[in-house]
């Protein structure tokens, strides 16, 4: 693995991302979100891109990008679902959804189908605690999840 | 005598968990009873600790800002609610703090359960130290039990197999072992980040970091990389601030803990970094950074923590060794006859060719006390003034040019000064290679706000880097320095930014007006000079307005400032800059040549120049000479004797015919290698006094063992004219220390030397020179270290010179009138090549190329443009031919942008390279200092080493060859 920054279509890209964004304050995390919003994902050579431009270490960078998990190192599947699995949801159920949505979709958190329509991540509060078991599918909150949410869940992934 | 009983045991300084405030106003409260009284501002932590509490924790420590994270260092206080960490809350007045309680116990005891819980168990006993702060910290709170288990989910057991047959060990890493020096044992880290903020805070490296979160939080180097691939430095900053076995010296886990300790000072750069040598049954564990230490405040690099083991290196020779001639394999003898060997032959030389047919070179690499011997051994025994030291080839300009214009040769400053600095200026130094526990200081500053200017040809570290950024980089061609510093005058003295209260006060008023006139020139614009310096225009008025308006200015400059032709020049051009800005005489500014080897300072203040007596005094001086014949009852010779290359040539033409070489390897630091060997190849007797047979020992008639600084007593002087003691922890591996083997030849040519250790030297040197008059090492002992000059005015030394006024009496500028080096690119050799340093290796490399510090740096490498390179199909990696006027050497090419089109550089680190086979003998019009910074060459593609490289290797192998060894393996 060659870690200097290379002169590649990725290095160009995050380098025209870095450029909108260099002179905010903190440029750092919208820069990361700018790459993953442009990749899809944050490709570790970005993040060199990005450490060099910020003048910063590849520590620092690789520090921060690990640190959330939002920001990926692959690329998702086409459709990216999280189903809540914090304190208010695991009170209603949200064990056994988890279960019945891993079974339809056969894979598990953190995984991404291999056709590649989906990617199943476990999510800590979605704020949605009133609406317990509640998912977030493509960024859209979904509340009160029961069979039926799922089944139209799984058919609108699987499309 | 018994080392041992000098200090019979290991140094522990206290930590006081979190840094000193430095806050006028104060504050007392109450700790457990007792009435304690810091600084505003200070931790409740630190206070406690003053106070004689030591409250438990792990995530602080006081080289680093509080961070409030461990949760063990808990504190009740009178009146508040909840039980603060006593890291990050402030001391307040009358405040009443509990650092014992029930309560307390009873949260600290969970808390180190929980770090138990996911620690290994049973490692202490395999790989780690049983000694570290978590094992101290998991005793004090009296763990009995584990109610979670200590079946982590990051290590394996001891027998390598993880708890539940491996399916547990989920988030375990494997122990990095790839830096040479320590090793990383994930599973044992607690993940504290006093390591990644060591390296933040202290090194300025940011290599560190933390990485995932949660569970899965983990420190790793650059981006979950190895050690040795990381942005990592290796200065050891991350595994002294580990409190568990984490991070750890390979030498402590294989041998155990040190027994006894020693502070001493290092004997690599002129930082001059203390150290505690920590030692166990006569041999080095480790180097630790001295926290009191006054120029590294606890922090060191790769060449002082961790690469001494070139003194146990098998290369060592340790017996004394003659030859009759150099093509003779050499004899092992005794050291009585080789010193009776030694002292005959001067004698003869003398008789034959006359007194001034020989002469010495001391070492700026050996203590101020040997340093003196040899100068006196010179002057008393000889009687001739033949005396010389390799500062002749770096910084030998400073003194000059600091001497003319400030009246005296050293920097103005400390190191603690940069603290105080609003801009810094670099000139001709890297000094994150070459003075890197400087450049983290610096950098800290520039963290904090200060600006930075830097003039060099190649875009350095300091340029750019993580958290550096230079506000001006003017990348000038070799050898233009004057232009650029004449022009940065113009800007100054045209826009009317000098400082004419100062100037009128401290200077000579009419001097400045001439110097004025001369530097507002329009031939001295940046516009006009811009053509031969290649800088742009506005980048110099930009850093000329910065540099004289921007606050405290402070000039840090290097052997790119002095390896010139003009080198003199140039240090006068940098004090006429300081002056006229007001920029001398308080904190934060001032005049401060970086030096290069560990004592070059004090080996100029000892009087080893041909025409100077200790403390810089002239050899004409009747007064003076008249000090020392009285004292030694001789009458000296009141004629300035040979330079370096005046002996070469005196040999080449056949009158200088005898040398002692103390700790120096001309032949390899020196100019036009093909000259210095065939100067040494005309002399009848070469003594090379050195650990290892060096590059000159070749051409020896005489080999005598040295000493490291492990193995003896005495005193280094470092950039900032500090007196660091140097103190022995072992024995002298060859059986004399340097100053005894000097003493013993001395002694042979029948001089009536007694000492019996090196304070006595000392005492003779303060005796006889001024500025050393208060000096001594029982002063050294009690207060650490003084910076000359330390005399009555002084008793405790003198941190910043000129403050009330120049040492010369009126500050005095001289006109800087730049003159092209006669070396020229041309048709044949279209390129400059200037020369520089790598932070893991170590001038000529005779220390750390034997040591792992190789891992880093194997070979030197030729920099070349992409641009260049391409030119002439030159690709990385490629054997390139590098051939000046003088001669010609291969090495591989590096293509890098670092340095501009047009300039190639290298290192010198390696003898296979013969750098020096290519630098011509230009040098300083004032000091003889060679040009090594400046030469015209061409670059060819090549097919390997030359034939001089060839022959070289071969005659060196042939002159190494030692007779007992040869008799042994036949």
């Amino acid at each position: 693995m060659s870690l200097q920054p290379a002169s590649t279509e990725i290095a160009a890209r995050t380098a025209a991302v870095i450029s909108t964004m260099k002179d905010l304050e903190g440029p750092l995390l919208p820069i990361l979100h700018g790459v993953q919003e442009e990749f899809g994902y944050v490709p570790q050579e970005a993040l060199l891109v990005i450490a060099d431009a910020l003048n910063l270490s590849r520590a620092e960078v690789h520090g921060v990008a690990t640190f959330y998990h939002d920001y990926r190192k692959q690329p998702a599947g086409r459709h990216v679902l999280k189903l809540c699995q914090a304190e208010a949801c695991q009170s209603m159920g949200s064990d056994a959804i988890a279960a019945k949505v891993k079974q339809a979709l056969g894979i598990g958190f953190h995984e991404t189908a291999r056709d590649n329509s989906v990617t199943l991540e476990p999510v800590y509060c979605l704020g949605l605690c009133a609406c317990a078991p509640s998912a977030m599918l493509d960024g859209q909150v979904i509340g009160r999840l029961d069979d039926e949410a799922i089944d139209e869940i799984v058919a609108e992934v699987r499309r | 005598m018994n080392i041992k009983a000098d200090f019979p045991t290991l140094i522990q300084e206290t930590d006081y968990g979190t840094p000193e405030s430095t806050a006028e106003k104060q504050v007392t409260l109450t700790v457990d009873g007792r009435s304690v009284t810091v600084p505003e501002g200070t931790s409740i932590m630190r206070a406690a600790m003053e106070g004689g509490v030591e409250i438990p924790k792990l995530c602080a420590t006081d080289m680093l800002d509080s961070f409030g994270s461990c949760r063990i260092c808990l504190v009740e206080i009178e009146g508040r609610n909840g039980t603060p960490a006593s890291c990050t809350t402030p001391v307040g007045e009358g405040m009443i703090v509990h650092t014992q309680t029930d309560r307390l116990d009873a949260i600290r005891r969970g808390v180190m359960e929980l770090y138990v819980s996911d620690h290994p168990t049973g490692w202490n006993e395999k790989a780690g130290t049983g000694a570290s702060e978590f094992d101290a910290v998991a005793k004090s709170v009296g763990l009995a039990e584990n109610r979670y288990g200590v079946e982590g989910r990051n290590h394996v057991h001891e027998d390598g197999v993880a708890p539940g047959h491996g399916s547990l060990a989920v988030d375990y890493i494997a122990r990095d072992e790839s830096n040479p020096y320590f090793s990383y044992d994930p599973a044992q880290c607690i993940v504290c980040s006093r390591c990644v903020r060591a390296c933040e805070e202290v090194q300025g490296t940011f290599a560190l970091t933390i990485e995932g979160r949660g569970f899965e939080s983990r420190m790793v180097a650059g981006m979950h990389e190895d050690f040795i691939t990381s942005e990592c430095v290796s200065c050891g900053a991350c595994v002294q601030a580990c409190p568990t076995d984490a991070l750890r010296e390979k030498t402590v886990l294989e041998k155990g803990m040190p027994e006894r300790s020693a502070v001493t000072t290092c004997a690599y750069c002129g930082v001059g970094c203390s150290f505690k040598a920590e030692v166990k049954d006569d041999e080095v564990i480790r180097m630790m950074p001295y926290k009191d230490g006054k120029a590294n405040h606890g922090h060191s690099c790769v060449k002082g923590r961790f690469a001494y083991g070139y003194a146990t290196h098998k290369d060592r020779i340790l017996s004394p060794m003659i030859r009759e001639k150099i093509t003779d394999p050499w004899r092992e003898v005794s050291w009585e006859e080789a010193i009776a060997y030694t002292a005959n032959e001067f004698r003869r030389i003398q008789y034959q060719y006359g007194r001034a047919a020989v002469g010495g070179i001391t070492s700026s690499r050996c203590t101020n006390e040997e340093t003196y011997l040899v100068q006196k051994l010179v002057r008393q025994g000889f009687l001739n003034n033949n005396v010389d030291t390799c500062a002749r080839v770096c910084h030998s300009p400073t003194g000059y040019g600091l001497g003319q214009t400030y009246g005296t040769s050293a920097g103005t400053q400390d190191f603690d000064s940069v603290e105080f600095t609003d801009v810094a200026v670099i000139i001709g130094a890297n000094p994150a290679s070459a003075h890197p526990v400087f450049a983290s200081r610096l950098k800290k500053r520039l963290r904090q706000g200060a600006k930075l200017i830097v003039l060099d040809p190649r875009r350095t570290e300091m340029v750019k880097s993580a958290h550096v950024e230079a506000a001006y980089h003017l990348p000038l061609k070799p050898g233009t320095n004057v232009a650029v510093l004449t022009s940065l005058a113009h800007v100054i003295v045209t826009e009317g930014l000098f400082d004419e209260a100062f100037i009128r006060e401290r200077c000579d008023w009419a001097e400045f007006q001439d110097w004025a006139s001369f530097v507002a020139m329009p031939e001295n614009s940046p516009e006009a000079v811009s053509k031969l310096t290649g800088v742009d225009p506005e980048l110099v008025r930009g850093a000329a307005r910065l540099y004289a308006k921007g606050g405290n200015g402070a000039i840090y400059y290097g052997l790119g400032v002095t390896e010139h032709s003009q080198g003199s020049t140039t240090v006068m051009a940098i004090a006429n800059l300081a002056m006229a800005t007001g920029n001398i005489g308080r904190p934060g500014v001032g005049v401060n040549p970086l030096r290069g080897q560990n004592n070059v300072q004090g080996s100029c203040d000892m009087g080893s120049f041909p025409h100077e007596l200790p403390g810089y005094r002239h050899i004409s001086g009747e007064a003076v000479r008249d000090i020392y014949e009285s004292l030694w009852g001789v009458k000296l010779d009141d004629e300035p004797g040979l330079r370096i290359p005046n002996m070469l040539d005196a040999a080449v033409d056949g009158s200088f015919k005898g040398i002692y070489i103390q700790g120096e390897d001309i032949l390899q630091s020196d100019p036009d290698t093909k000259h210095v060997a065939s100067g040494l190849a005309a002399m009848e007797c070469v003594v090379v006094h050195d650990l290892f047979l060096n590059e000159t020992a070749n051409y020896a008639h005489v080999f005598l063992p040295g000493s490291t600084f492990l193995e003896k007593d005495g005193t280094f002087t470092n950039a900032e004219r500090r007196i660091n003691m140097v103190r022995k922890v072992v024995e002298p591996k060859a059986r004399y220390a340097d100053w005894e083997a000097t003493q013993e030849l001395a002694r042979a040519i029948g001089l009536d030397w007694n000492y019996t250790h090196p304070s006595q030297i000392m005492d003779e040197i303060a005796k006889t020179t001024p500025s050393f008059a208060g000096v001594s090492f029982d002063l050294l002992d009690r207060v650490g270290s003084v910076q000359w000059p330390c005399n009555e005015k002084a008793p405790l030394g003198t941190p910043i010179m000129h403050v009330d006024g120049f040492v010369r009496g009126k500050g005095k500028f001289i006109r800087t009138e730049y003159v092209a080096t006669d070396e020229r690119t041309g048709p044949r050799y279209p390129l400059l090549l200037t020369t520089g340093r790598i932070l893991s290796q170590y001038n000529v490399g005779a220390q750390t190329r034997r040591t792992e510090n190789s891992m880093w740096h194997s070979e030197d490498r030729l920099e070349i443009h992409p641009h260049d390179a391409e030119n002439r199909g030159i690709r990385d990696g490629d054997w390139v031919r590098l051939a000046s006027r003088s001669g010609e050497t291969t090495l591989r090419a590096l293509i890098t942008d670092r340095v501009s089109p047009g300039v190639v550089y290298t290192t010198f680190h390696h003898p296979d390279t013969q750098a020096n086979v290519i630098t011509t003998d230009f040098s300083d019009w004032a000091t003889n200092c060679p040009e090594y910074k400046v030469t015209a060459v061409q670059v060819a593609p090549s097919n390997g080493p030359t034939e001089w490289q060839k022959d070289y290797n071969e005659q060196a192998r042939q002159s190494r060859r030692i007779k007992s060894h040869l008799e042994a393996a036949e």
